[in-house]
Parts: C-alpha cells; structure tokens; sequence
C-alpha cells in the first residue's frame, strides 16, 4: 500500500461498531448468572462508622449479600508503583476498617439479583457514623489550615531569588484552579467473574495490564490467573488509568457470592470516590529585563492531595524548559483535605499549570508594553534547559507564524476595551501550548493469515482516542493491505505487553512494536514460503521480495499469502516484536503548538462568548489527520470548559460535593461552540520513533485557560486569576 | 426494590380516584418525578400515569386567551403558531428550557409542578425543611449560587423556582384548572406558588388528590412587544442564574402597560408588581428601564454565593424591558 495512508483522514475503522451497538463496553458484557452490585457511601467526611445496621436492607427483595467492614474478606494493598504497572491512587483496599476519609467512600456494597434491587436494599442500609472532633478539610484552603504543606519536589537553576530582586520589571501574582472531575459519557464499570480460581474482569480501564498487576497484587494471584477486558471504553481521560475502589470490591463481592457481579458507578459518585484533578495554588514570579527577556522564573504549586493517597499536580513541569531563562526555581507541595484522591485528569500538570504561567507572561507583557506574542517569541528556546538537551524537534515558532495569521493577530491593538463588534467588546488573547512526549516498551503480535489478512494483537486498548484505526493504517503501511483486511484486537491482558492509554504516548509507543511485529510477521512468511510444499519453493532468501500481499522470488515466480501458507495448510505467519522506551539520544522530547482565542464580552448582560480559536500544533508526523484533528478538537473544548464553567464545588461546611450531577457541574455544550480552526504542523519527530509521531491527545488542552483568560483580560480589563471565569468574576454591580 | 403501584388512568376521573387514598404521584412527562424517585428523595407508593389524559389540545377561548391542556408538550406549546404570535415571551421562555429531549417529554402540568434544583433537596442525606419538614436548611450557609434565590426566601428555605415557562406565564396572566374529588376549580397563577416561609414542603395550591387539566392565559394585549432574557453561565440546558419575562405597551414613547416577571432569583415564578406600577406613564428609557429594575430587586435578600444575581436580574430587566419595547414599537430584535 501507498505511503499515503499514514497521514490520511482515515475514519475510525470502529465507527460502524460503535454506531450499531455491536461495540461492547464493560457494562455490555452479562456472563451466565450474574448479579448486580449497588455502593453505600460515607455521608460524612471525616470520622468512623460506628455501626451499620442491614438487618432491613437484607429483607428487601432480591438481595444476596451485604458486605462492609464488618464483613468483606481479607484483601491484600498493591504496591502501587509505576515501575510493577500496579498503580493505585487510593492506598487502601475497600472496607479495610471503620475509618471514614472522605464523603463518598464505600461503606457497604450490596449484591442482589437486579440493579434496581440492589440500589433499593442499598437505601436501606442504616449507617452510624462518628464524626472526628476535628473538622473535615473541605477545601485546599481548610486543608492547608488544619494539616500543613507536605513538600513534594522542587529544582532549582541559578539564582532565581536574586535575578528576580535585580530585575526591572516583574510580576508576582497567585493563581488558582479548582477541583474538576471526569466525566466521560460512560461511568466507571466493572464485571468481575471467577472461574476455577481465575479472576476474569470486563472494565472500563485506560490500561488492561495495570489492572490485572493491581489486581494479581489484591488478590494474591499469579498475573496469569487474572484475565482483564476493556474492548471499548467509553472516554476516560485518565479518570481509568489506575485501579479504584468499586473494582477491587466487585471483584471480591463476585468471589465471595459465587457468581458474576456487575457493578456501574452512578453519576454522583464520579464526583467521590475515582479521582478529580486537584485544587492548584500556584504562585508565580518573573523577572525580566526592558526587551522582556525572562531572567528569573519562579513557579511555587500547593495542590490539594487526599488522606488515602498522595497525588502531586506537576503545575511546573512545563515551566522548566518552555522559555529561556537561567534562573529557575519550581517546587511542589500538598496539602490533605478530606477528598478521595486527585489522579491524572487529561494534560495532568501542564493542563493547569501553564494557565498560572501564560497568564502570568500576559502580564508580564502588559507591565512590559510588549504584544504578548512577541514576548514569547523573544524567550523561545530549542535547548531544553529543564533537563540541558535540545529539544529534538521543537516548531513552536512556526506554530505562532501561522497561527498568528490565520486569526488575525496582527490587527490587535493592545488597550483594554479597545476592539469592538458592535454592541460587544472584542479581547484577543493567546498562550502557548506544551506537552512533553513520551514513549515507552511495547509488544505486539501480526498475524498474516491464509485468507489473505492480517490480525493485530496487543494490550493495550483504545480509549475512544483513534488507537484502533491507526494502528490498522499502519499494518495496511507495513503489510501493503488494505485497511478492511487489518484486524486490530486490544484491550485484553492477555494479548502481548502493551501501554496504559495516558500520557499521550500510545501512539509513540504503539506504532514502533506493531510496524516491527508485522516486518518479522514478512519475514516468517518468507521462511515459509521456501519450504518444499510452497510455490516458491527453494527459493532463495535474500531473492523473496514482500509487496502487497505476494512474495515473489527472483526467477519471475510470485504468490500471495494465501497460497503460500494455504498450500502447507498454514493458519498464518506471526511476527512478534518488542520495542523500547524513548530512546537516549541525547534529546528532549516536547511537543508545542499555540492558541489564540477571541472572546466578546456583553457588559450589558454580562455574557462572555468564546467566539473564535486557532490553534497550531507541532506534535510531529500526524497519522491520521482526522482523529489527529479530532484530538486537538476536543481538547480546546475541554480547555474552554475548564477556562469558563468546570468546577466541583465543595461545601465548606462538611466537604460534600454539592453539583455532583450533569446539569450543575458544567461544561460547554454546542451552543457555547466557537468556530474552531486546527493547524497540524506534521512535522516528523524521527527522533523519538520511526514514524515520528508524538502523540497528540493532551496538548491541545495546555494554555487554553491561560489564551482565555488574556483574551478576557483584553476585552475586560479584569485579571481572573481564579479559575472558572464565571460571569459573576467580571460582572459589575451596576 | 422499593416497589409501587403503576396504574394508567384513561380520565380525569379515575386518575382522581386511583391517586386518592395513598401516597401517589401523577406521572406526566416524568422528567422531574423519575429523577427523584431514582434519588430515593421522592417515594411514591402509587404512580398515576395521566399521559393518555385527553389534555395535549391548545384552544382558543372566546374571551381571547389560550387554553393549554394539562399534557400539552414543552416544545407542542413552543412552537405553536398563536404562541409564537401573541405570546412571544412564552415560546422563547420554552426554548430556553432545558434540552429538546427534555421539552420532548415535559407538560405544561409537570413544568408548573417542577421541583427545585437544591442540591441538598436532591441529595437525599443533608437537612431540608423541603424534603424532612423541620430538619433545617442547609443551603442557606451552604454553597448558595446557581439554584438559589434572592427574592421570597425564608429561613427556612432559599430554593429558587427553575422554570422558565412559569415565569413568561406568570407575567402574561395565567388561570390553573384543576379538578379533585370536590369537583373542578381555578386558582390564579400567581396564587398557585407558594412563598416558602415556614412551610416549604407546601410547595402549591394544589388539595389532595388534585390534578391539574388545563392552564388558561390571558388574552394577550393588543399591540404589546414581549420577550423572555435568561442569563446563565453556559448557553444552553443551564437553569437561570437571572431570568426576566417582559411584555410591554407602548403609546408612542410612553409605556401604558408592562408586564415584568423574573426567574432564577424568586422562590415562585415572581411577578414585580411594584416595578410593572413604576413603569406606567414613563418614557420607555433607558432610565427609566434603570429604576424599574432597581424596584424590582430592592428587597433581595443575598446570600454566601449568590450575591451577584441581584445586579444581573437588574441586567436581565433592563434588556428585556429594552427589547419588548422595541417589539412593541414594531422593530425586530
């Protein structure tokens, strides 16, 4: 097949599956006998269970068990670490003791013969609780008051403090984000079943393997007696990549009752028990000098962690090499509140740090005088200094070149309130975008089989991020088939190593293994192809050349696949691959790009409207340009909900989560939608892999908040430094 | 599970007597009592479906009002031709409601007797004098923005009203029919909400076992402008933060009537009489549109959170109030 289907707007090679209800997700799967699962869930943040009553829930029809503290098996805490592919943000296991930690923890699991039977016994669980004498920390302030500041990290270049006091112009300024919590179309979902001892589990996860680590760990089990499925996922953005609670207690409710459970996290409770990204303070310093060079940069983050588990916001990460400055310090600290644990929420780190530093740039422009772009243009840098290396490929200014011309930059005039359209006030904003791109081992197998396709198989899965459609693109690359010949099968721990869905790096990680998988697959075949029952028998090795789907020899003969494996009644030719992580070639990998926002504001009813957005993005070679696109799409929304509405609000009073349903915790709906214009730079990364491909789910959500809240800025004349910038942060009392 | 009842009426009659005697719950579009019921917040022993009720008809009445019956449809009611034409406001106080699925599935019936959005009304576990009559209310010093009123509260509750449509009825003029076991009745609509004070689980008027067949509005002015203005966060399926439904007449510059009523911010739909009094025999101005609004919101009560929606009501009024006169004065807007 032609180059061209790498890079090609290929549809989703799922879609019709998807379409037609023939995608199973975990909820979707109902072995022989299985029953339903339904949680009780703390109603206090803070304290111990001092009894449970089930007598009445036991009586309600259909209920099988009742398990709590009191009664649930003896369970075993994972490790919980990167390198076992074992992670847990929550250390303990559900039902571990009395202990209450946050509202919203599993206090007892119900299993009855029906959903609905299960979620009215569940009703009836009496629970008592005993609040601790000190109050539950709702909030990072509250936390930081009742349990300090834990250090984390920090690093340190030159001699920030000093640079900083020498400096002629600076900013210093405290920025926040508020907790936002993941909300995927599907909710979480396990069903957990035992067969003879083995533990075979369908769940809506973001990594198979590590589900089945974790679970090997909990359970004591052998890795090979734990079987994990997750063949569609329903989104997740990193709100499934570990092991939660729900799992490990379905999975242990499904052993104890001796049938399958099913259980499905209610919507409310995506707000409690499965991870949200933290509540951030970050305080930022700069330094600069007249031309606005950066000579001190300081990036401090407290982020708001959990009594059951510490989850660090890397808010500097990006700090450290996005501009040139010798002077650096960047530190990062937490703080307990009475929460579930934090996790990775899409562009962990930089998706909220990078709006405390591009907002501070843009202020730094304005004390400046300078256009916020030429700034940035003036600290760019190719060398990494975060890690001294150069960047293997870093586009970013051609990012702003383009992006500044296809939205009009250069007509911006600088004043607040300054440009109109006609009753509204236009502001222009814009940051820039950073995510570092990572690569790690990988497996896969590819099969070319007699019927003249070829099979896919490895661990990893897609998460409703285009996995399946580019990997098939690039066997069709490699293979020289068809794209309806390809099978692509993931998300089965039983399948070859594969990588978690996060970070960005499947694409990085994946392309590598299956292109080397289907390359030994060929070269099997051409082993096959000179024994004595094939068509080109005898032929010699170095003469068989692989096109399309045929060998041919050097003596003008020539078969396909299908005769050559048909004719010695072989299934197929497997290749197997194993590829390495990101190599040591002296680089840094960072992929950039840029967003310029407009917004209009109408002081008149205090309605801010995003109306435009160009976004350029330097993510390497891109694979298929429209998931590719698609990516950067969905991100810039997720950015402009998490610039304008997303935040779970917590009642200070006793933690609870209060608009923990989809009508209160808000995010953008089609009406907010401003027009969208993607650029794709594509320019390949050959550093990283072979494809030169980085990966391209985060970035496009890194500086959003930061491009709006200086296009707000500029329209305004107000400072959000407070993120969401609701109305009521710009609205006057007039 | 908590089991009940389903029994489908086919009149008006034997849905009266099937929800008579126990703890029941009509059933019209669902979107209001299914949720709850799923909640466990509300707990029906008997569910009376109404939807085969003969009450999907809008007519005219001679006196020259509408008459809705009871299981017309949200977006039935929007779109129809003589409410888009003489009740402008109403139509677009519907299509600023919820989602088209939602409006879909809601009555007119269901959205007058739609609960409130509190969070802690909803959640089922914290004090509510809504849900658990004395057990307290835990918004008033809880978290206290979006669904929370300004205008009307009590101690005891502060729950904003979050229909649209009531509002745009409230400020047209608006009869409830009812009919019960002691036979057929009206109440004005502006009687049929009741302020919280210390009762807030009296939430109507409506006796026991009572339905609602149809609401009647009142004829529309001749030659008045009308709109509806709802201010949110996002621009769609958001619930008011500040909502106004405005009707205004005009004899040359000089409004000769008014209609105001707000959303978002009042415990009921609330009508400003006191502004509607302010705005008679003034210029339709800008500033005169200022003091209405000002009048309208003298008397809110704000709280923790929601502090800003007594300048973004005045907002809200002001542009309805600029844009009703508008469309009274035959511009478009």
């Amino acid at each position: 097949m032609s180059d061209s289907i790498i890079g090609a707007a290929v549809s989703r090679i799922d879609g019709p599956d998807k379409l037609t209800g023939r995608a199973r997700y975990a909820g979707d799967f109902q072995p022989e006998g299985m029953v339903y699962a339904y949680g009780v869930y703390s109603t206090i943040a803070r304290g111990r269970i001092a009894g449970i009553d089930t007598t009445l829930a036991m009586r309600s029809p259909g209920v099988i068990d009742i398990f709590h503290h009191g009664r649930f098996p003896r369970l075993h805490r994972s490790p919980g670490t990167f390198a076992e592919e074992n992670v847990v943000d929550e250390k303990r296991t559900p039902f571990e003791d009395d202990r209450i930690h946050y509202m919203g923890q599993f206090v007892a699991l119900v299993v009855a013969e029906t959903y609905e039977q299960a979620r009215a016994a569940a009703y009836k669980v009496r629970v008592d609780y005993e609040r601790d004498a000190q109050r539950a920390a709702a909030t990072l302030a509250q936390g930081i008051e009742d349990n300090g500041v834990d250090h984390a990290n920090d690093s340190e270049r030159g001699d920030p403090a000093g640079a900083y006091d020498g400096a002629v112009h600076r900013v210093d300024a405290v920025y926040t984000t508020p907790v936002e919590t993941h909300n995927p179309m599907e909710t979480h979902a396990t069903v957990a079943e035992w067969v003879d001892g083995r533990l075979r589990v369908f769940d809506s996860t973001q990594g198979v393997i590590f589900t089945r680590n974790t679970l090997s760990r909990v359970f004591d089990l052998d890795p090979s007696q734990v079987e994990v499925h997750a063949d569609f996922i329903g989104s997740g953005f990193g709100g499934k990549l570990w092991v939660w609670p729900h799992c490990v207690a379905t999975c242990a409710a499904a052993r104890e009752v001796g049938r399958p459970v099913q259980f499905v996290l209610p919507r409310q409770q995506m707000f409690t028990t499965v991870g949200h990204r933290p509540e951030t303070r970050q305080h930022v310093r700069l330094g600069a000098d007249d031309d606005g060079r950066l000579l001190s940069i300081r990036h401090e983050t407290v982020n708001s962690s959990s009594p059951v588990g510490t989850v660090v916001e890397a808010c500097g990460g990006s700090t450290q090499g996005l501009y040139a400055c010798d002077n650096l310090r960047i530190s990062h600290a937490t703080a307990v509140t009475n929460r579930g644990t934090p996790t990775a929420m899409r562009a962990p780190g930089a998706g909220v740090g990078l709006f405390a530093l591009e907002s501070a740039m843009d202020e730094l422009a304005a004390e400046l005088g300078i256009d916020p772009l030429e700034l940035r243009r003036r600290n760019f840098t190719a060398h990494d200094q975060g890690v001294d290396k150069p960047y293997s490929s870093n586009h970013l200014l051609e990012c702003y070149d383009r992006a500044a011309e296809a939205f009009g930059w250069s007509r911006r005039t600088p004043e607040v309130g300054s440009m109109r359209d006609g009753d509204r006030i236009l502001g222009w904003g814009m940051a820039a975008c950073n995510w570092e791109a990572m690569r790690n081992p990988c497996d896969a197998r590819v099969a070319l089989r007699a019927d003249g396709t070829a099979s896919i198989h490895c661990a990893s899965q897609d998460i409703g991020t285009g996995t399946y459609t580019i990997l098939a693109q690039i066997a069709s690359h490699e293979l020289g088939l068809p794209l309806e010949s390809i099978h692509v099968a993931l998300g089965d721990s039983t399948f070859p190593h594969g990588p978690i869905s996060g970070g960005s790096w499947a694409t990085a990680t994946l392309l590598p293994a299956v292109a080397e998988a289907s390359r030994a697959a060929i070269k099997k075949l051409k082993g096959y192809a000179r024994n004595a029952a094939s068509p080109l028998a005898g032929a010699r090795g170095d003469s068989l050349v692989y096109d399309s789907g045929r060998l041919s020899d050097d003596s003008g003969r020539s078969a396909t696949v299908a005769e050559i494996l048909g004719a010695q009644s072989l299934a197929n030719a497997v290749g197997e691959a194993h590829t390495g992580g990101a190599p040591d070639s002296g680089y840094s990998f960072d992929s950039f790009g840029v967003h310029f926002v407009e917004v209009a504001w109408e002081p008149e009813i205090a309605h801010l409207e995003v109306t435009r957005v160009v976004s350029a993005i330097d993510a390497g070679a891109i694979i298929n340009a429209k998931s590719a696109r698609n990516q950067v799409e969905g991100a810039v929304v997720m950015g402009l909900g998490s610039a304008l509405l997303e935040t779970t609000e917590y009642d200070e009073r006793n933690a609870r989560p209060v608009n923990s349903n989809y009508a209160e915790y808000l995010v953008p709906v089609n009406a907010d939608m401003p027009d969208l214009d993607v650029i794709l730079l594509d320019h390949p990364d050959y550093e990283l892999n072979e494809f030169g491909a980085r990966g391209i789910g985060e970035i496009g959500l890194t500086g959003m908040q930061a491009a709006v809240a200086n296009a707000v800025y500029h329209a305004t004349g107000t400072r959000v430094r407070d993120l969401p910038i609701m109305l009521d942060k710009l609205t006057d009392d007039d | 599970m908590r089991t009940f009842d389903y029994k489908r009426a086919e009149d008006a009659h034997s849905a009266v007597n099937a929800h008579s005697g126990q703890a029941a719950a009509y059933l019209a579009g669902g979107t209001t009592l299914i949720d709850l019921v799923k909640l466990d917040v509300m707990q029906p022993e008997r569910l009376v479906d109404i939807n085969r009720l003969a009450y999907d008809a809008i007519e005219a009445v001679p006196e020259g009002g509408l008459k809705i019956g009871a299981m017309v449809r949200n977006t039935a009611l929007a779109e129809d031709d003589r409410v888009r034409r003489d009740y402008t406001v109403l139509s677009e106080a519907l299509l600023q409601g919820a989602s088209r699925q939602l409006r879909n599935r809601a009555t007119t019936a269901g959205n007058v007797m739609q609960r409130v959005r509190c969070s802690y009304f909803r959640d089922g576990v914290s004090p509510c004098n809504k849900r658990v009559p004395g057990s307290g209310c835990s918004a008033i010093d809880g978290h206290n923005r979006e669904v929370f009123a300004v205008l009307g509260t009590s101690e005891h509750c502060i729950a904003a009203h979050p229909s649209d449509m009531c509002v745009a009825m409230a400020a047209i003029g608006a009869t409830v029919h009812v009919t019960g076991p002691s036979g057929d009745r009206t109440v004005d609509f502006l009687d049929f909400h009741k302020l919280p004070g210390d009762t807030p689980h009296i939430e109507h008027e409506l006796g026991e076992d009572e339905l609602i067949t149809h609401v009647s509005l009142d004829a529309p002015i001749d030659g008045s402008g009308s709109t509806y203005i709802k201010l949110r966060d996002r621009s769609s399926y958001q619930f008011a933060l500040a909502s106004c439904a405005a009707v205004v007449v005009l004899d040359g510059d000089r409004i000769t009537a008014a209609r105001l009523a707000l959303g978002g911010v009042g415990t009921k739909p609330w009508r400003a009489a006191d502004a509607e009094a302010a705005l008679v025999g003034q210029p339709a101005t800008r500033e005169t549109f200022k003091q209405a609004a000002a009048t309208a919101m003298q008397s809110a009560t704000p709280y923790k959170h929601n502090a800003f929606k007594i300048p973004l009501a005045r907002k809200a009024i002001v542009r309805a109030l600029t844009d009703a006169a508008a469309r009274a004065r035959g511009e478009t807007t």
